[in-house]
């Protein structure tokens, strides 16, 4: 049995003249969650699809738990648990004829203990006749997950599975993706725009414009981003990222709430920067720099590279 | 009193909702291609007054008079003489699989019987279950043969030309016989409503999938696209059964239409064509994103089935393009199936031809809609 759960190399997918994913390498070893991140658009679900035998790539080649991402899709779905960006269970079937009709398809001995267990385990026995389109987007994407787990899959491919969904909901769900990868071997790849649940991931996978920008842990995604932070609090920041913006050394500014954020890669002109705008009741101190830091250092970073290379 | 800026805002709304019309290419294409179908189908398909309309001959001499006869038949431009019939056997045949709809037949010794005033008999058949198709040919048989005879009958034979006619013209309206034109619908309806519901209801199940993006998850799930295919077919394969059997007891029970053939023969051409009406609805669904655009092209395809099938209107009467056309449709061949075991006790081996044309648009169906669905990710 391979060590990688997905073990990918120069994966390409055209639409048309349209690329969506450049050349997708990807070595993901089993029993850990890593985190699918990037902006809207930069390839993300098309890889998950390909990753799963549901897209044929036009280019490269690659195995997922072993099996021929090009030739042994079917064999592929059998150990997947694929959860698709938009809810795409059926909201004309009650909660527990969409899990009967999954266990049905995945050919399961005991169809009514599997699913009765499955709703235990969402505490959701009491609502099972209610049709799944009544149930709030949280719980829409609590019964995904367990739809999709249902059949013990070696692999989870999350796309964005929390989005739109309240951070109590984020939190459980999250604590249900760590309770199956923990116990039982699972690994998992999770899409998300959150940055507190990439930061909850072992690795983080950073994707822009269908190419790998970077790929690591949080620390090592802020080191090598080679970022420097400032941040400054307090009544009187509140209109100084106008001020800011434009001066030498000074690549982002963001709020955090009444805190001000002020971030560069060239540390001497970007202390430069912000000692101008000290004193008067504010104080900058060097921080570390935040994951969303860095992404956003890291996506203009691919903005650059791609307009070097048209 | 018409608000402030009333027509600004309606001028916002018409607009978005021209450059949605605009976008919607499929939906755009259509609204454009029906109307132009109609005129050209209303306008040169469609005519009540069917001429050359195929006939069989069985003549057992030939004389001058007698190809004088078969002449004016043919001149008069309502009886194509297709083909020979060597006996009254095949002359059955040939009716009840609807390859010619009239057969004439001319007895032996006609002209002796003829010159000797004996008033031999001359018999037409007419396939009289599209009541509309024959009527006029049929009416106008007396006069084409009476007149075709007044040229040959000159000279010493002019005698004969009184009153009454010197032969007996008999006509058979075989099938329906009284002309009853709920013979020739109601069966046809079957068709007709197989034809709509069957289309329809596929190309919207399934694009009911891909619309709600229930279909994603299907195709990640472990199941064939041909488990897929047959599973969401087969559903709607009882509904047709069951419209079947309402339309068939309406039939016998309300309308009183005969049901003179083999009901085994029907079953087999039911189930081939309503396959083939599950296999294009399907098709269907893999190009239509919407359930809107699904419905669109059902209709698209359902308005010519309608016209060019001899449903209402006689199939020998329109030209040889539009004959050409119903000839591919599924329903063209059910027709006949369905009306020859209704009212003609047709044989297997008189709609063989029917059941094979339909057999073939099914496998085709079949092999496009397997072939579509396996790239609907792609």
């Amino acid at each position: 049995m391979s060590q990688l759960a997905i073990d990918v190399r120069g994966l390409r997918k055209e639409f048309g003249d349209k690329v969506a994913v450049e050349g997708l390498d990807l070595q993901m070893p089993r029993g850990e969650v890593w985190g699918f991140v990037g902006p809207n658009g930069s390839g993300k679900t098309t890889s998950i699809r390909m990753i799963c035998g549901l897209l044929k790539p036009t280019g490269g080649e690659g195995q997922c738990l072993g099996f021929d991402v090009r030739t042994q899709a079917s064999a592929i779905k059998r150990q997947v648990g694929y959860m698709t960006q938009k809810f795409s269970f059926w909201t004309d079937l009650t909660i527990r004829e969409n899990l009967e009709f999954v266990a049905r398809l995945y050919l399961m001995d005991d169809i009514a203990g599997v699913v009765d267990r499955t709703l235990a385990g969402l505490g959701l026995q009491d609502r099972q006749h209610q049709l799944a389109g009544a149930l709030s987007g949280g719980w829409q994407q609590r019964l995904a997950l367990a739809a999709v787990t249902m059949h013990g899959p070696q692999l989870l491919l999350l796309d964005e599975p929390t989005a739109g969904v309240d951070p109590q909901a984020r939190r459980d769900f999250w604590d249900q993706i760590h309770r199956l990868t923990g116990d039982g071997g699972v690994t998992a790849l999770v899409s998300t725009h959150y940055m507190d649940e990439a930061e909850r991931c072992d690795r983080i996978v950073y994707l822009a414009n269908g190419r790998l920008v970077i790929e690591g842990t949080v620390a090592d995604i802020i080191a090598r981003s080679g970022l420097v932070t400032f941040r400054a609090e307090g009544d009187r920041v509140r209109h100084l990222a106008a001020r800011l913006r434009g001066k030498p050394g000074v690549e982002h500014t963001a709020y955090f709430g009444a805190a001000l954020h002020a971030s560069g890669r060239d540390r001497t002109r970007l202390e430069r920067a912000v000692h101008e705008t000290s004193g008067a009741g504010v104080a900058w101190q060097e921080v570390r720099p935040n994951l969303e830091d860095a992404f956003i250092a890291l996506a203009g970073e691919a903005r650059h590279d791609s307009r070097w290379q048209a | 009193m018409i608000a402030r800026g009333f027509w600004r805002r309606v001028w916002a709304i018409f607009q978005k909702e021209f450059t949605q019309m605009r976008r919607d290419r499929l939906t755009f294409a259509i609204m454009v291609a029906v109307p132009v179908m109609q005129l050209l189908l209303f306008g040169y398909a469609i005519n009540t007054d069917p001429r050359q309309l195929p006939t069989a001959v069985h003549a057992e001499e030939s004389t001058p008079i007698v190809r004088s006869i078969l002449r004016g038949l043919e001149n008069s431009g309502y009886f194509e003489l297709v083909r020979e019939s060597a006996d009254p056997q095949e002359s059955s045949r040939l009716l009840a699989s609807g390859e010619v709809m009239f057969v004439v037949s001319i007895p032996a010794n006609f002209t002796s019987d003829l010159v000797a005033g004996r008033h031999p008999q001359l018999l037409l058949e007419a396939d009289a279950s599209d009541p509309v198709a024959a009527t006029r040919a049929l009416g106008q048989a007396q006069t084409i043969v009476t007149r075709a005879l007044r040229h040959e009958l000159g000279g010493s034979l002019a005698g004969l030309q009184e009153r009454p006619e010197p032969f007996e013209l008999v006509i058979h309206p075989r099938y329906n016989p009284e002309g009853i034109t709920q013979y020739n619908i109601v069966p046809g309806l079957l068709g007709v409503i197989l034809t709509m519901t069957l289309v329809m209801i596929t190309a919207i199940a399934m694009t009911r999938e891909a619309e709600r993006g229930t279909m994603e998850n299907l195709l990640a799930l472990p199941a064939r696209p041909a488990e897929v295919m047959v599973g969401k077919i087969t559903p709607y394969l009882l509904v047709g059964a069951a419209q079947t059997v309402l339309i068939l007891v309406a039939a016998l029970g309300l309308f009183d239409v005969p049901f003179v053939g083999n009901l085994g023969i029907l079953a087999a051409g039911l189930a081939i064509f309503a396959v083939a009406n599950l296999a294009l609805g399907f098709t269907f669904s893999t190009i239509a994103r919407t359930q809107m655009q699904a419905m669109q092209m059902t209709f698209f395809f359902f308005l010519p089935s309608m016209l060019l099938s001899g449903f209402m209107f006689p199939f020998r009467g329109m030209p040889g393009w539009a004959q050409a056309i119903g000839e591919v449709l599924p329903l063209t061949h059910f027709l006949r199936v369905v009306r020859g075991v209704m009212l003609k006790d047709a044989s297997f081996a008189d709609l063989h031809a029917s059941l094979g044309a339909m057999a073939l648009f099914t496998t085709a169906a079949c092999g496009v809609a397997m072939v579509r669905y396996r790239r609907t990710m792609d």
